[in-house]
């Protein structure tokens, strides 16, 4: 895993992956795609870039804790279920903004943000159990 | 576009503010975990706010409690979808009240294991493990909906795998490849129930298995009770399938062993009465000799296992399993008396069981030792740890001052409200685990307490009991000793759960099902 | 093809169960796999199979025109895919460590929680 070819092309397909994963994430509402699928391409690129470079580089990279990611998007998720105590409506009831912006509407919903939350718990999670597994003396998932 | 008639598919009234207390000890448990979990580099801090955390659980389960005791059972449907399209939270009285004990054990247990949390980075781990076995057993407690069920156990075994092998000892690691592998099974074993029974009803709603059940074929539902029989009965560690619990539960530290044999092993008996007695009742009546043969060797085994054991959280491990064999004998008799005893059990067992590993480890800490042989004369040396290891012993039977004996005197009445060669065999059955726990838990208690203490061989590391031990374990025990003195309002709040499970109706009605016909 | 499906259900279970019986570690956690595997198969099937379209609801209308596949047991076998994932992973780094730290991966020579020469328990009181 330490051959020059991969260490130069990786960061250039751990960017991509990132892209790409958001580009997922986003465009799962109507079409395939979503919040675990974009998370699992996230994951595999802080995986790759473990491989490419360390696991402690990779930790690095990411600035927060893996696990942080995840404890982070649990409490998104978690957050916009709880929206709808204001308007009489049971946990977990979507509510929905459309956003006039000229000529098109921005549409904009609590799902949406719980997509995130679940991008980020299965981004989180799965890193920091691909990242243990690449360090050599790795803490449990 | 015009709005299209969504009231064949969607709640289209007003959901009450003070439904939310069904859902709200759930998300608090679940959001706690995840805050703790981005603060967990700070010990100090991830202390205090699990503290906050369950207290606010603990007061938003009070206030779900005394509704239910106004109201009756409460219910919330997700997202606005009627309730066999939206996922059911349903709480009744017994899912209320374990939700609640489970909540106080998990503060005691918190304060108990403050001081032996590693001041390292990442001290703080416990705490959000600890939320998150919280999430998924009032998950698991609440819900209305067994698909719902599965996701909390799966919650509850990934939280619960993370706190036995904190520290990562050599033999943790072997105590939880025993408890992981089994326990993992045994959900696969309930999601392939889980499959059939949508196969033959279309539907995993609780209250809407409970109205449409009866039309499906007798025999092929035998089957799915019996697949959930071995899968609940895996989890709760009862007769055939118990030996991984003794094999693994001494392994972690005494603060999570106290609060995995507290929690764990109920909610899988919980969810064995829940699918059987309240949401199956005719399956149940076909595996009743099953359910009998069980109970029995259940009953007998655990304390029995207990007696030949000689290390001390194993042989409460022993301890742990006779009193699901006690669960499993109101499962068998089907009456008010015998399933309100069966309640009130797992709401002794969550707290004398919790506050006996705790005790255990109180006495590991002052002896340096695991093993009773190599304690002795600790009478001598501290006399409050004796008094406390007796009584809880002594509730452990089922001894008339303590909290144990009002559950089993429910069960003795079921038994022979039930009559029968039937009824007369559990009964003798529920009497010889008295007596034979009784003999375990004094025959520890001389070797640990009353023998003269051994000559010391080798030196061993004693560690200083705390405040906070002290603190925590006082406070279970203050619990455990007013309860038994004062039994009333638990006996009110059980008969009121075992009505509401043996006649469905209000708990159909809560969930809003009641006018349908299927 | 429903039979079709269902005998491929019991032989995964079959498969699951050969190996989960073994004493290997490694060879249990397959075993676990497959036999989750077999079980999402039987939720799928369990779901009645059918050859109708998918279940998404065209652009402008509330509800889909004519029949469509049931969408439930999609969703279950999503949600049990990812929790098994999540499960299996947990236990590869489990069994992992185990063999790092007892240097065993066969379940016989495990016993270190529960020792094999365990003195006999006191008669006395």
């Amino acid at each position: 895993m330490n051959t020059i070819i991969f260490r130069t092309i990786a960061p250039l397909i751990v960017a991509t992956m990132l892209v790409f994963s958001i580009y997922v994430c986003l465009r799962g509402h109507n079409e395939p795609g979503g919040g675990f699928i974009g998370g699992l391409i996230g994951a595999s690129a802080i995986a790759v870039l473990g491989m490419a470079t360390s696991a402690t580089h990779a930790r690095k990279a990411l600035y927060f804790d893996p696990l942080s990611f995840a404890g982070f998007g649990v409490l998104l998720a978690g957050l916009t279920g709880l929206i709808s105590i204001f308007n009489d409506n049971p946990f977990m009831t979507s509510i929905w903004l459309y956003l006039e912006l000229g000529e098109s509407t921005v549409p904009l919903s609590t799902p949406l943000v719980f997509d995130i939350g679940v991008y980020l718990v299965v981004f989180g999670t799965i890193s920091s159990i691909a990242l243990g597994l690449e360090s050599d003396e790795g803490e449990e998932p | 576009m015009a709005a299209p008639d969504l009231s064949a598919a969607m709640i289209e009234t007003a959901t009450l503010p003070t439904d939310w207390v069904v859902v709200l000890p759930l998300v608090l448990a679940l959001m706690g975990a995840a805050l703790l979990l981005i603060v967990r580099q700070s010990r100090g801090l991830s202390f205090v706010l699990a503290l906050v955390s369950v207290l606010a659980i603990i007061a938003c389960e009070i206030t779900l409690l005394l509704q239910i005791f106004a109201n009756g059972p409460v219910s919330m449907t997700m997202g606005k979808w009627l309730p066999p399209f939206g996922i059911s939270f349903t709480a009744d009285a017994f899912g209320a009240s374990f939700a609640l004990a489970a909540a106080v054990v998990t503060l005691v247990v918190l304060i108990y294991a403050e001081p032996e949390q590693p001041a390292s980075v990442g001290g703080g781990s416990f705490y959000a493990l600890v939320l998150l076995l919280l999430a998924g057993v009032t998950g698991s407690f609440l819900t209305g909906d067994l698909f719902n069920l599965y996701v909390w156990f799966e919650v509850l075994l990934i939280a619960s795998f993370g706190l036995m092998v904190l520290g990562g000892r050599a033999i943790q690691l072997d105590g939880t490849v025993k408890y992981g592998f089994l326990n993992f099974l045994a959900t696969t074993v309930f999601l392939l129930s889980l499959g059939l029974l949508y196969g033959l009803l279309g539907t995993l709603n609780m209250a809407d298995v409970l109205r449409v059940a009866p039309q499906a074929n007798p025999a092929a539902m035998a089957g799915v009770a019996a697949l959930m029989l071995l899968a609940f009965g895996m989890k709760a560690a009862a007769f055939p399938v118990n030996a991984w619990l003794p094999a693994s539960y001494h392994t972690p530290p005494a603060a999570i062993s106290a609060l995995m044999a507290g929690l764990l092993t109920k909610v899988g008996i919980y969810a064995l009465l829940r699918t059987l007695v309240a949401v199956l009742p005719a399956t149940r009546d076909l595996l009743e000799p099953v359910l009998i043969i069980i109970a029995i060797a259940t009953l007998l085994i655990g304390p029995l296992g207990a007696i030949a054991e000689t290390n001390l959280r194993r042989a409460m491990g022993f301890i742990v399993i006779g009193g699901i064999g006690a669960v499993m004998a109101g499962i068998a008799l089907p009456n008010l008396a015998a399933i309100s005893g069966a309640g009130l059990y797992i709401f002794h067992a969550m707290l004398t069981m919790t506050a006996l590993y705790l005790v255990a480890g109180l006495i590991e800490r002052f002896t340096g030792q695991t093993d009773t042989r190599q304690m002795g004369g600790l009478y001598a040396a501290n006399a409050p740890l004796s008094v406390l290891f007796l009584v809880l012993v002594l509730a452990a039977a089922g001894v008339p001052p303590t909290l144990g004996f009002w559950p089993k005197l429910l069960l003795l009445q079921g038994g022979l409200e039930m009559g029968g060669w039937i009824g007369g065999l559990l009964v003798s059955a529920l009497l010889l685990n008295a007596v034979l726990t009784l003999i375990a838990g004094t025959r520890l208690w001389a070797h640990m307490f009353w023998r003269a203490a051994p000559a010391e061989a080798v030196p061993v590391d004693r560690l200083p009991i705390l405040p906070l031990h002290w603190l925590g374990t006082g406070v279970l025990f203050a619990m455990i000793v007013a309860a038994g003195l004062w039994p009333n309002p638990m006996l009110e709040v059980v008969r009121s759960g075992a009505a509401d499970m043996l006649d469905p109706a209000r708990y159909i009605a809560a969930v809003g099902l009641a006018g349908v016909t299927p | 093809m429903d039979y079709v499906l269902a005998a491929l259900v019991g032989c995964f279970v079959a498969l699951g169960v050969y190996l989960l019986l073994s004493r290997s570690l490694i060879r249990m956690l397959l075993g676990l796999v497959i036999l989750g595997n077999g079980v999402n198969l039987l939720i799928f099937t369990a779901g009645r199979l059918t050859l109708q379209v998918a279940p998404i609801v065209p652009p402008g209308l509330d509800q889909p025109e004519g029949p469509i596949a049931n969408p439930l047991p999609q969703a279950l076998i999503l949600t049990a895919i990812v929790i098994g994932f999540a499960m299996f992973s947990f236990l590869l780094v489990l069994a992992f460590r185990t063999y790092q730290s007892l240097d065993a991966d066969n379940t016989d020579t495990m016993r270190l929680a529960e020792p094999v020469d365990a003195p006999q328990p006191p008669l006395s009181y």
